[in-house]
């Protein structure tokens, strides 16, 4: 099974292409640049290297956010209109959760964040255990300040990854002194080849009704669900 | 007989998304419409008084592919009946315009179609090719919420623009003139339904500009109005709600037409067009009609479904564009301030 997935929720670019549990091609840019112009052709020039057709494609994976709105809707439009284009699954999975896989091999806590701005971060707990991921404590939209302090009194290892580390290592480091792990860059974004292995622990998402996992609402949003919900 | 070559129609898919509805629609040859689906958010964004893009863009990814899906359905066509996937590549709100031009990229990717940007504008022109053939050349009234254009056409797929607002769109003018005399949103029904009630009593400038010019302006009419309200309110005085729609509207329309008709005899213009939100308008329908009957040019306003923002536009602009061969790449953006050539 070819499985496609994208990630442009957050400032990196990611396009993979999997055979099955196989890697068979991967892109990642982590640049500031336009992620509406560049990611049909990332999708296009790795599909034609690797040589798959898109009638060959039988499942497409997708970064739903949190991070940039625009960026997930972005990810989003291009992954749901594929998978309705072309009759075949789409499968939304945290952007949060993608990014956790880079802690696999850890036995601490593992606490991935996006910067939020103005002290906020886009953040979850997660865990390792038995080569299994778990949710520990649900994603929310939180002051870094809180989230530190909620570790401070846990008392327990967590390993900190995030594409915005650099704003935050030193608070970090500050606040929990050797209870915070923090790896190298190389390991502070996401894969989206993990998107894929994540994604086996899913059902298909029903192609029209996977929408962004904003963890934001404006009021007004926030009713509006409310409403269409009630309508459903 | 004898004339054996075989013309395949041309089918083409449209998509609109660059404001507060997510549309998508098949048109055939340019000029007959297979389905035609809109999907209006104008309910959630009325308690806001105006559209919130943050929330039209968060509607649009919601609402993309069931609209496809029933635009699909309604026309009974296959994937290889489709020549190409047109979508509206701007102007228009960014993160709106966003969700329909990366939605087309991933149609013509996965269905392997050309592709091919649209300007908001020209899809709003071309509405009226769904009514009747055009004849070159042509002026163009286009009037909305955000536009208040002339354009000159001299033959499929070229537009001059000749004249445009320099401060408010008409459409702009119209909401703001609404809120003072609290009306719901949109305003501009509101505000066409209460001039027919009232009369132009109120004295209100008309700006006409220089003498050769085209251009339009009507924020120093929405001052005079604000004034008007204000003065009045001052004395003690009420005046009538509809009466100040009447002459508010009386001097948008005045300014319109004048100009249009001035414009479509100087450039000895076969057909005169009108386009765009505001052509739903009443008063400036008759209005126009009124003033080109006494001329020798014929004038074409679209059916009220066509005037307001909808996908067949688009599609009907984009095959134009398709049979002159233009095309757009996979690195195609959504453009909010694109200029229509
Ligand atoms: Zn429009």
């Amino acid at each position: 099974m070819y499985i496609l997935s994208i990630d442009t929720s957050n400032q990196s670019l990611g396009v993979a292409i999997m055979k099955n549990d196989i890697v068979i091609g991967e892109v990642i840019t982590n640049i500031a640049k336009n992620h509406s112009v560049r990611l049909m052709p990332a999708i296009d020039e790795l599909m034609k290297e690797v040589n798959i057709t898109p009638e060959q494609l039988e499942k497409i994976v997708v970064a739903k956010g949190p991070g940039s709105y625009t960026g997930v809707r972005i990810g989003l439009t291009t992954a749901k209109t594929l998978a309705w284009a072309l009759n075949i699954p789409v499968v939304g999975v945290s952007s949060l959760e993608a990014l956790a896989y880079q802690g696999r091999f850890s036995q601490a806590l593992v606490c991935p964040f996006f910067d939020a701005r103005r002290g906020l971060v886009f953040t979850g707990v997660y865990q390792w255990k038995e080569g299994k991921l778990s949710l520990v404590r649900e994603e929310t939209n939180m002051l870094m300040e809180d989230l530190l302090q909620s570790f401070l009194e846990q008392n327990q290892e967590v390993l900190f990854l995030s594409p915005d580390i650099d704003k935050h290592a030193e608070n970090i480091k500050g606040k929990l002194g050797d209870l915070a792990i923090i790896p190298e860059n190389t390991f502070q974004i996401a894969n989206p080849s993990h998107l894929a292995l994540a994604s086996t622990n899913y059902e298909a998402d029903h192609t029209h009704s996977l929408t962004p996992n904003y963890l934001r609402l404006a009021e007004a949003e926030a009713n509006w669900l409310k409403s269409q919900k009630e309508t459903k | 007989m004898g004339e054996f070559k075989m013309k395949k129609d041309t089918y083409i898919l449209g998509i609109e998304t660059s404001c507060d509805e997510t549309a998508v629609a098949i048109v055939k040859n340019g000029t007959e419409i297979i389905s035609n689906i809109v999907a209006s958010q104008i309910e959630s964004h009325k308690r806001f008084g105006g559209v919130v893009p943050e929330i039209a863009s968060r509607h649009h990814v919601e609402q993309m592919t069931i609209v496809l899906e029933e635009a699909f359905q309604e026309s009974n066509l296959n994937w290889k009946d489709i020549d190409a996937i047109a979508v509206t590549e701007g102007p228009g709100l960014v993160g709106a315009l966003l969700i329909g031009v990366n939605a087309a990229k991933a149609l013509a990717f996965a269905k392997q179609k050309p592709l091919i940007g649209v300007h908001h504008i020209a899809g709003h022109i071309y509405a009226n090719r769904l009514e009747k053939e055009f004849q070159f050349p042509l002026l163009a009234l286009i009037v909305s919420g955000g536009h208040t254009e002339l354009v000159l056409m001299k033959e499929h797929g070229r537009y001059e623009l000749i004249g445009e607002t320099r401060d408010d769109a008409a459409g702009e003018a119209y909401d703001k003139v609404a809120r003072m005399l609290e009306l719901p949103y949109p305003g501009g029904p509101h505000i066409d339904r209460l001039a027919s009630e009232g009369e132009a009593s109120i004295d209100l400038p008309r700006a006409w500009l220089e003498d050769d010019s085209y251009d339009f302006s009507f924020s120093g009419l929405k001052s005079a109005v604000i004034n008007t309200i204000h003065n009045a309110k001052q004395r003690g005085e009420s005046l009538k709600k509809e009466d100040i729609a009447a002459s508010f509207q009386a001097s948008v329309i005045d300014v319109l037409t004048t100009k249009t008709v001035k414009a479509a005899k100087n450039y000895h213009v076969k057909q005169v067009i009108v386009a765009g939100g505001v052509a739903a308008n009443k008063g400036l329908r008759t209005a126009l009609t009124e003033k080109f009957a006494e001329t020798d040019i014929p004038l074409l306003v679209p059916p009220l479904r066509l005037c307001t923002d909808n996908a067949a536009m688009i599609a009907a602009a984009g095959t134009i564009s398709y049979e002159q061969g233009k095309r757009s790449g996979m690195d195609l953006n959504a453009n909010p301030s694109l200029l229509l050539k």
